[in-house]
């Protein structure tokens, strides 16, 4: 008996020993067969599941495509519902390989907790929502207002910067899920409730009475929402990062899920790069060459997957504003595929 | 042939022998170091792993930044602070906003504990159903699944701010919580406090001299009066000579709340209910069972000497229920404690929610952040066994035991 437990500990102690593979997370999602992706508990346009557990949104999309990137099988995903809170830890441990999960980059998240974003998947910004009955129509009209947050975001900090710099006072009441904080704002619990503007549109529709309550127009802080990988996996880094400017170099291409098989047939010297019938970047990537056609057959371009998600398409029906295409009066703009 | 007598082995060595090794001797001992030593080595391979990993990573580490700005702000704080404070500030307003539902939450749990236990043993059948169906109900529902019904149930009774129900103009209860007049002292307000705090000690120490004469020398000493005149006539008599050294600020709706006044928030009434009503459930078994472990005759001793029920209970049975008490009733003191820590499901900011939660996803240092939170946790429970290992020690003893 004693020698049994003596062998077990000194295998555990081994075990332990041996340092955490990270430079080959795409050898061990290709191992598993499944790419393994942190969304968020249910954020509609975003991450949620359906009643039968699908699971669909504009972070949900970025998974499938690089799912499809890899195993031309946009289903071949394992969604991880993380709460704010939990989310960068599921990432350092490598529960997940990517997480996606509306996520603001900033400077002390990119440096100090051992993890990169990729990119910009949709730029955001904070703002309120308040019952039209306060009739209230401006943030600066908030002073001694009770606010509802969900705790272990960047929104805390937002909220206490912007309250102090007008000089207002405020009561703040965290809540540790965002469900749990949209009841207690319905309770009446708080007078405000504030987050990013995407999500107060998305969590709008949760509520009762979705027109008792209103945006207010005030935008006070940069939300950058992105995914992000662990330290040290630069090939994997790479994968992330150019399946999102594959989406967005598509939509300013016209090349759509409908159109990409006669798209790739033509001559055009740019759509024969981009598309893999010439060079080999998708290789040098770790990946196929018609890596942006499996991209493309699986999500779409990122025109369709905002519009499909998020956007006109959808019950949330949120302008394109800063994420439309660079040439088209927003932000989204990637490098060129060459 | 030597007369000598044979030399008596070593002691010490053979008392480790017998500890250690059991039957199996010097072998056991020399297992059992081996043991001691993997155990040792193991604690220091995941150390050591952990940091070369974390560096590996570029994750942040050390408690550094215990001294950077948390940045945001907390709802209840029983200390000043504002969002320009430190994180270390920041782990101290949760740890203090833990103990305060813990200490009220423990009292109240005690109180309706007690009574819901006489109520079960009580001889009318009405009381002694009710005291049932309160403990069946409510030690069978999760915990969570209360918490969240006091919320919701008191947030939905309330009215909000501008329709608050007010208590003679000084006192408003609506969705934002009960606020109150807060006294606000002036001139000569430390020497007021000084003088009740001299009344309470006074008091206490006549009680002790009270009991004494009353064990030792069998001798009754009324002593209410004297109690009376310390707590209530001495700062009356401050006042009339001094002036009254403190005003009130009486709450007033300013906007979309009452400004001035004292608040007691509804996150903590719904979790101080909610952990006092479920942990009294568990306690009222415990104290049946103590009271049930005393012998009838003990009951019927006390009514043939002429005492009525309830003066048996308190001055025969009781007491000696609590030596089978004291014990599981610590355990579930420290299961209120540890159960607070539910608190972030309806925004109670204790020390999980605004150290654990927010203060953690700030820096990212999990490692660091869990290892300070679990290590107060233990400290609060060890305090809290000493604490009732004390009392427990003392009710045995008085008991002769």
């Amino acid at each position: 008996m004693k020698r049994v437990t003596l062998a077990l500990t000194l295998a555990l102690a081994a075990g332990l020993s041996a340092q955490a593979a990270d430079a080959q997370t795409l050898k061990t999602v290709k191992d598993r067969g499944m790419l393994s992706c942190g969304v968020s508990q249910g954020l509609p346009g975003f991450s949620s599941p359906d009643d039968k557990g699908n699971w669909t949104g504009l972070d949900v999309d970025l998974c499938r495509a690089i799912a499809g990137a890899i195993f031309n099988d946009a289903t071949k995903v394992k969604y991880v519902p993380l709460s704010a809170k939990d989310r960068f830890t599921a990432l350092q441990s490598g529960e997940i390989d990517v997480l996606s999960r509306n996520t603001t980059w900033t400077i002390s998240r990119d440096t100090s907790l051992g993890a990169n974003f990729t990119g910009v998947t949709y730029y955001d910004g904070q703002g309120f929502m308040v019952k039209k009955s306060l009739k209230v129509n401006s943030a600066l009209e908030l002073n001694s207002a009770s606010v509802c947050v969900q705790t272990g975001t960047t929104t805390e900090q937002n909220l206490a910067d912007y309250f102090k710099a007008n000089n207002m006072k405020y009561e703040v009441i965290a809540f540790g899920t965002n469900d749990e904080t949209v009841k207690a704002y319905e309770a009446g619990r708080c007078d405000v409730f504030t987050t990013d503007q995407s999500g107060l549109y998305a969590n709008r529709l949760k509520l009762a009475n979705p027109n008792d309550h209103m945006v207010l127009p005030e935008i006070i802080s940069k939300e950058p929402l992105g995914p992000m990988v662990r330290h040290g996996d630069d090939q994997w880094f790479d994968i992330v990062k150019w399946t999102l400017f594959a989406l967005v170099t598509t939509e300013e291409l016209g090349v759509t899920s409908k159109n990409v098989d006669e798209k790739a047939k033509l001559e055009n010297p740019e759509l024969k790069r981009v598309l893999g019938s010439d060079g080999n970047f998708g290789e040098q990537l770790g990946l196929t060459k018609d890596w942006v056609v499996r991209i493309v057959k699986a999500v779409g371009n990122y025109g369709e997957v905002f519009d499909r998600n998020v956007g006109a398409g959808s019950p949330l029906a949120i302008n394109r504003g800063l994420n439309n295409l660079w040439n088209k009066g927003g932000l989204q703009y990637a490098p060129p595929i060459r | 042939m030597s007369t000598e007598a044979r030399k008596p082995p070593a002691q010490i060595a053979l008392k480790i022998r017998r500890v250690l090794g059991g039957k199996a001797g010097w072998n056991g001992v020399a297992v059992q170091f081996a043991f001691a030593a993997i155990l040792g080595w193991i604690g220091y391979e995941i150390v050591s792993n952990a940091r070369a990993n974390l560096e590996n990573q570029h994750i942040a580490a050390g408690f550094g930044f215990l001294r950077n700005n948390a940045g945001f702000d907390v709802n209840q704080t029983l200390i000043s602070y504002t969002g320009s404070d430190t994180f270390l500030r920041v782990f101290v307003v949760g740890l203090l906003n833990t103990l305060v539902v813990s200490v009220v939450g423990i009292f109240f749990a005690t109180v309706i504990g007690f009574i819901v236990a006489l109520c079960r043993l009580s001889p009318n059948w009405l009381l002694s159903r009710v005291g049932e169906i309160y403990v069946e109900i409510i030690r069978n529902l999760p915990l969570l699944f209360q918490i969240l019904f006091w919320y919701l149930a008191v947030l939905a009774a309330l009215p909000n701010p501008r329709q608050s129900i007010s208590l003679l103009g000084l006192a408003f209860i609506s969705n934002r919580g009960l606020v109150i007049p807060r006294p606000i002292g002036e001139s000569g307000f430390e020497a007021f406090l000084a003088v009740l705090a001299f009344g309470i000690v006074a008091s206490l120490a006549l009680r002790i001299y009270a009991r004494r004469a009353l064990f030792q020398r069998g001798q009754m000493i009324r002593i209410w009066p004297y109690v009376l005149g310390l707590l209530f006539g001495l700062p009356l008599a401050t006042m009339l000579v001094s002036g009254v050294p403190f005003t009130f600020e009486v709450p007033q709706l300013k906007g979309f709340n009452f400004a001035g006044g004292s608040r007691i928030i509804p996150e903590f009434v719904a979790l101080t209910l909610a952990l006092s009503t479920y942990t009294a459930a568990f306690i009222a078994e415990i104290v049946r069972a103590g009271i049930l472990s005393v012998h009838r005759g003990q009951m019927e001793a006390g009514s043939s000497l002429g005492l009525s029920r309830g003066t048996t209970l308190r001055l025969i049975v009781v007491p000696q229920a609590m030596r089978v008490i004291v014990p599981p009733l610590t355990n579930q003191y420290l299961n209120l404690t540890k159960n607070s820590s539910l608190a972030v499901a309806i925004g109670y900011p204790d020390l999980v929610s605004v150290f654990a939660g927010t203060s953690l996803s700030q820096t990212g240092q999990a490692i660091e952040i869990i290892a300070m939170t679990m290590g107060v946790y233990l400290l609060i429970s060890l305090l809290t066994s000493a604490i009732m290992s004390v009392y427990g020690w003392r009710v045995s003893r008085s008991l002769g035991a």
